[in-house]
């Protein structure tokens, strides 16, 4: 016997949540159909988020956009393109037509797989989740919220309510390596954010360790590099030393693993790779000049 | 439990609906309507894919009880009243798009989302609209000469009325 709750209001969602903690959110379904079709779970009850209006609303306000859990990719691409370019870029790559129709950022999160697309996107655009229950509002930044292989840092009663980013103020981009376009679990997965205004590169890297994480001594080395040389006002094409060095770390902040996907190796390679070609597009953007810190 | 919602413009009702059973075993076991086909249960073919409030997703992937007081129209809701094929449905028949015909319910949804919002679309644009979408006979060929064809096919105020 299960139960299928289905809460039409974010305070009864968190009131049965906080009494059934062991009922299990669904938003998309993309992750949790599966596992209940081939019976790998069988949870006391579902909770169905569909019909909570607030969860697949986005706002904006002081640069700031709030996007509700339930918003599935396909709305993130078509009307948050200029907002958050670096996530709608990762949800163009998610799945197919069908599974962008329904998949969430929160159902992203919620499964925590180091694989999750919106993952590296999120981090290098430091992303913060919001979660709640009937005990109050946690804001969680994207980097303390992947704890493990497909865990994160939500207790039993929360729930995640929205992501807040940064409207971009520089440019962002999203790669990822697989078999082929569609439909592929990411071999790894890179995503680049500058942060004109504080001097900052954002990064985070998918599919290359037991979570999903950011590559701090590229960031700190690369936003070194630009602000002793002067070039966040006056851009310049980078060297490839820069270049170089900034891929280098990169792919050491992974801790890959060999699998059927890929191996360590050639994860490596490939996220060095992945980090050099992107910041080759963002740094040729950014001298485009039609971002205010460069004008 | 009950689940009462509409399919293909007609108010249905699915009675002993277990918790965790997907939209696909309700409009295939219990509402009888085998058109959308059952291969993967996992997102990957696309062969169960509907509409549900006017927006295309895997049958399989979707907890019947989402769609309570909610629409869903499948591949037998395409062709109109008197019967007549949707011109995508004629398309793919006049194309040989079909040779099993596993894959075609899928095909067909995926495809008139498509042409009723893009009338020209680039073979790109074809190809991923219907990435979602497997078939393991034809070899795509006739497909995409099938959804070029519905596209030319579809006139504005077909596509206007959805
Ligand atoms: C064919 C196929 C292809 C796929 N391709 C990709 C891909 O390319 N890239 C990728 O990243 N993913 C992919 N996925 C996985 C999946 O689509 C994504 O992880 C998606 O973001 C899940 O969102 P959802 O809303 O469907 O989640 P659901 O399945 O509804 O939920 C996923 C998890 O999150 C929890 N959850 C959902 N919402 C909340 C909330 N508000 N609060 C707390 N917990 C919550 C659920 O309990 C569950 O544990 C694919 C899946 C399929 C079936
Ligand atoms: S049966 Fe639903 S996608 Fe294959
Ligand atoms: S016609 Fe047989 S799977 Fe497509």
């Amino acid at each position: 016997m299960m139960d299928f709750l289905q809460p039409t209001s974010w305070s009864e969602a968190l009131r049965i949540k906080s009494e059934r903690p062991g009922a299990v959110p669904v938003a998309g379904g993309t992750d949790v159909m599966v596992e209940l079709n081939f019976d790998h779970r069988r949870p006391e009850a579902l909770l169905d988020l569909n019909r909570v209006a607030e969860l697949a609303e986005w706002s904006e306000e002081d640069g700031r956009v709030r996007l509700g859990a339930g918003v599935p990719y396909a709305r993130v691409i078509t009307e948050l393109g200029d907002e958050l370019p670096g996530l709608a870029m990762a949800s163009r790559t998610v799945g197919s037509p069908q599974i962008r129709n329904r998949g969430t950022v929160g159902g992203n999160l919620g499964a925590a797989s180091p694989a999750g697309d919106s993952h590296p996107a999120l981090l290098a655009a430091d992303a913060v989740v919001e979660v709640a229950s009937v005990r109050g509002t946690r804001m969680i930044p994207a980097a303390e919220f992947y704890t493990g292989v497909k865990r994160n840092a939500l207790e039993p009663d929360e729930l995640i309510a929205a992501i807040h980013l940064d409207v971009a103020r520089g440019p962002q981009q999203f790669a990822k390596v697989g078999t082929r376009n569609a439909m592929v679990i990411a071999v790894c997965a890179f995503g680049l954010a500058l942060h004109p205004e504080q001097q900052r590169v954002g990064t985070g890297i998918g599919s290359a360790a037991p979570t999903p994480r950011r590559a701090s001594a590229a960031e700190e080395f690369l936003s070194g590099e630009l602000t002793a040389a002067g070039l966040w006002s006056a851009p310049r094409p980078l060297t490839d030393s820069v270049r170089r060095r900034f891929g280098e770390l990169v792919a050491q902040a992974a801790s890959p693993i060999d699998d059927v996907r890929g191996s360590a190796a050639y994860r490596r390679h490939a996220l060095a790779v992945l980090a050099r070609r992107t910041l080759g597009w963002v740094w040729q953007d950014y001298c485009g000049g039609s971002w205010p810190a460069c004008a | 439990m009950r689940v009462t919602f509409t399919v293909n413009g007609e108010q249905r009702e699915a009675d002993d609906v277990w918790e965790g059973e997907s939209l696909l075993y309700v409009l295939r076991e219990r509402l009888g309507l085998p058109g959308s086909k059952n291969a993967c249960e996992q997102g990957e073919c696309g062969s169960c894919t509907v509409y549900l409030d006017d927006v295309p997703v895997c049958a399989c992937l979707v907890a019947a009880g989402q769609v309570q007081g909610r629409e869903v129209r499948t591949v037998e809701g395409l062709a109109g009243d008197d019967e007549q094929l949707d011109p995508v449905q004629e398309a793919f028949v006049a194309a040989g798009a079909v040779q099993c015909g596993f894959c075609t319910p899928g095909l067909l949804v995926a495809a008139h989302d498509l042409v009723r919002r893009n009338n020209q679309p680039s073979d790109a644009e074809i190809r991923e609209a219907l990435a979602g979408n497997l078939c393991r006979c034809t070899g795509y060929e006739k497909i995409m000469d099938a959804v070029r064809l519905a596209a030319a096919r579809v006139t504005p105020s077909t596509e206007d009325s959805k």
